[in-house]
């Protein structure tokens, strides 16, 4: 038996010890979900929705079609690589199993081929093989020349910030730039040599061979290329590329129905080692607009991965959401670090021994409870106005709050104190059944979001007063007036990206007043900077993400900014450069009082026009 | 003690040979917007869980100013997190940080006689 050359040592050695330490790593993963989690994979393995994952690993692994969203350059640049290298893959194993008539060819005579087959080829489909490789690897080579650019200037790509770099990800990084364009000069100096190049490497090998000493270049070319390789494979594991393989294992689990716990599992591990470290969130982040540049989510799952997560860093977030809206891997990254924030705060739970509950007298007349929630009793005016309107609608509504109420749990649960907030849901739980009411409204979108999750009760309705008055309205319950107020309609993060609603304040708005459009809205909304989820930012920091925000709002020169949560009203009221109202206030004002909707549009037309 | 011939109360005394100031140490450190509090008492009123129970935010600086680790202990629980003290905190204190930062560490300083 003839031994295959030495050169081939690295690159083998290097997959061997890649596709094992994968199947091993995958499986402990797998080992660690939950029994359900378990039976979900079972459940759906021959469903169509395996083939459902086939088709988004297609399109997202490879083709990576959410960054070409982003920007076509940088997505350009992922698809080359990405795509380019599995199309080389594959061409190159159906080029060895047409050489050799046999699917046994070992995987090195496949990669190096052009090493093993000295012969010209001479069949047809032979030839166009060789010449689709030689395409394919240009194509990849395009997409490490622009990888090249990207890291002096990455502008061009549409992003402002890229991530830090560990020992790690350089050393893979380094190899991954060296593997092909070491193999395409390797490639052309064998062709130079046995003259078994294709359309690209045979001209350049004619060339290289006319001006080089080739003959004794061949050799340690392909060691150089077989070596990249083989370092790229050995440091995968402590790279960011890691993604690659684990991020297929994700979008397979994703598709079966597994989401991210309440607990550290091996999801949520694979989630965090699905990371790109791509840092498309660091551009989205708002906290950079206060200098808060190391608790982007990137950083906070390198830290997870590393095990070396602060509580300095963990719960310096204001959980807008805006990262996960963006993140081409589609992380749930809001829930990853609420996992991570329960088990950091674990051992000191409050138990709210004191809240004894008070007995309400069921009462089958109420129509509806109100439940303003703490953020509104600082924001009296929307109280003010929710009582007027259900006063004009007519309905026997209960002010479950108005005193001696527990808080909703949900600024609890941001912090990660769930088993905490759960007294406090049970203690509300039992006074919302007692009331007998069918309908429960909220004013705070933080409430809001916790009642219609985390609550559940049978019977209930939980309406966010947005959807409510709207409701009204449609009923004919309250009157539709039409003010000539412009308003820009910020989106609160619990109640847009939080709870997905994004058509009824917007409904309600267009017949009370004139809605101005803006870039970033909805899905894109800013955030106010006044979220409670951050236990660590300063007031000062808040100021400028807010004064930000509040910049982009003025340059659409709107009368009135309206939002749809206490907290937000609050935290933009503080910068005095534009007037904030609650939905339910603009709605009170054009029904109720005609005479404050001139008073108002007068005094903001006239400080704009000074 | 010295007899300088005033009246002492025992209970408003702070006995500096066993005053225990590392947690305050420790929160002022990790949270300094709590050094500039001027106990104005505004988180105090506007108190969620003030409403139900009696509970005074102002008296958690005190008592954790006078190292009465034991008192601070059992008061802290009573915090629902809600953050309405920190919107009216005149000087911009991150109470909800204070909070969780004594809940994290008042286990390392309880006296040693009860732990």
């Amino acid at each position: 038996m003839k031994f295959p050359p030495s050169f081939i040592l690295p690159f083998t050695t290097g997959l061997l010890f890649i596709v094992s330490f994968l199947i091993i790593i995958v499986g402990v993963w797998i080992s660690e979900l939950s029994k359900i989690d378990k039976s979900r994979i079972w459940a759906n393995i021959f469903t169509t929705k395996t083939l459902l994952a086939i088709h988004e690993t297609f399109m997202e692994s490879l083709l990576h079609r959410k960054i070409f969203r982003k920007n076509p350059v940088l997505g350009y640049m992922h698809m080359s690589l990405a795509f380019g290298w599995f199309l080389l893959i594959v061409v190159g194993h159906l080029e060895a199993w047409q050489h050799y008539q046999s699917f046994g060819v070992p995987v090195y005579k496949a990669i190096f081929m052009r090493y093993f087959v000295t012969q010209p080829t001479i069949t047809l489909g032979g030839k166009i093989l060789a010449a689709t490789m030689d395409l394919l690897l240009v194509f990849v080579l395009s997409g490490v020349m622009l990888a090249y650019y990207k890291r002096f200037n990455s502008k061009t790509f549409g992003m402002k910030k890229t991530t830090q770099l560990k020992t790690g990800d350089r050393i893979a990084l380094t190899a991954l730039w060296f593997i092909f364009p070491l193999r395409f000069v390797a490639e052309c100096v064998s062709a130079g040599i046995h003259h078994n190049g294709s359309i690209i490497s045979q001209p350049t090998g004619n060339f290289l061979a006319s001006v080089l000493p080739v003959q004794s270049m061949e050799m340690p070319l392909w060691w150089a290329y077989s070596c990249a390789l083989g370092l790229f494979f050995f440091a995968l594991p402590v790279s960011r590329y890691m993604h690659i393989p684990v991020e297929v294992v994700m979008i397979f689990l994703r598709n079966y129905g597994i989401k991210v716990q309440k607990r550290i599992d091996g999801y949520s591990r694979i989630q965090i080692y699905s990371c790109s470290r791509c840092g498309i969130c660091l551009d989205s982040c708002q906290m950079t607009h206060a200098a808060i540049k190391d608790t982007q989510s990137v950083y906070m799952l390198k830290h997870l991965r590393n095990r070396k997560i602060t509580d300095e860093k963990l719960f310096n977030c204001l959980l807008c959401g805006k990262c996960q809206t963006d993140c081409p891997v589609g992380l749930e990254l809001n829930n990853l670090r609420i996992t991570q924030r329960i088990e950091s705060t674990k051992e000191y739970n409050s138990s709210y021994e004191y809240l004894k509950t008070s007995k309400v007298a069921s009462n089958t007349t109420t129509e509806v409870i109100y439940f303003a929630g703490c953020m509104t009793h600082l924001t009296p005016s929307i109280i003010k106005s929710m009582r007027g309107l259900f006063e004009i609608a007519n309905v026997n509504y209960w002010f479950m709050d108005e005193e001696k109420t527990a808080c909703c749990g949900r600024p609890l649960m941001q912090v990660g104190q769930y088993a905490a907030a759960q007294k406090l849901i049970d203690s509300n739980k039992e006074r919302i059944i007692a009331s007998g009411a069918k309908k429960l409204v909220v004013s705070c979108p933080i409430c809001y979001k916790v009642f219609r999750e985390d609550y559940a009760i049978p019977g209930i309705t939980v309406q966010h007063h947005s959807e409510y008055l709207l409701e009204l309205m449609a009923d004919k319950r309250i009157p539709v007036k039409k003010t000539p107020i412009k308003v820009v309609y910020h989106d609160p993060c619990e109640l847009g990206r939080g709870s997905g609603i994004y058509l009824q304040p917007r409904l309600l708005l267009d017949e009370y007043a004139d809605v101005i459009p803006v870039r970033n809205e909805k899905e894109k909304a800013l955030c106010c900077g006044g979220s409670l989820a951050n236990t660590k930012i300063q007031m000062n920091e808040r100021n400028q993400i807010s004064e930000k925000a509040v910049e982009e709002y003025l340059s659409y020169k709107p009368d009135v900014l309206a939002t749809a949560c206490p907290l937000c009203k609050k935290t933009f009221a503080k910068s005095r450069k534009l007037q904030v109202n609650d939905i339910a206030e603009i709605v009170y004002m054009a029904i109720a009082e005609p005479e404050k909707v001139e008073e108002k549009i007068e005094s903001v037309r006239k400080t704009a026009i000074v | 003690m010295k007899d300088f011939g005033f009246t002492v109360i025992k209970q408003r005394t702070i006995d500096y040979d066993q005053f225990d100031g590392r947690l305050l140490n420790e929160i002022l450190e990790s949270e300094p917007s709590f050094k500039v509090c001027l106990s104005c008492g505004g988180c105090t009123a506007t108190c969620s869980a003030g409403d139900l129970v009696s509970f005074n935010i102002r008296r958690l600086n005190l008592m954790l100013r006078r190292g009465e680790t034991l008192e601070l202990e059992s008061e802290i629980q009573k915090c629902m997190l809600c953050g309405k003290c920190q919107l009216v905190c005149p000087r911009g204190i991150n109470l909800r940080n204070v909070i969780m930062l004594i809940k994290k560490n008042i286990g390392k300083y309880k006296p040693a006689q009860v732990r």
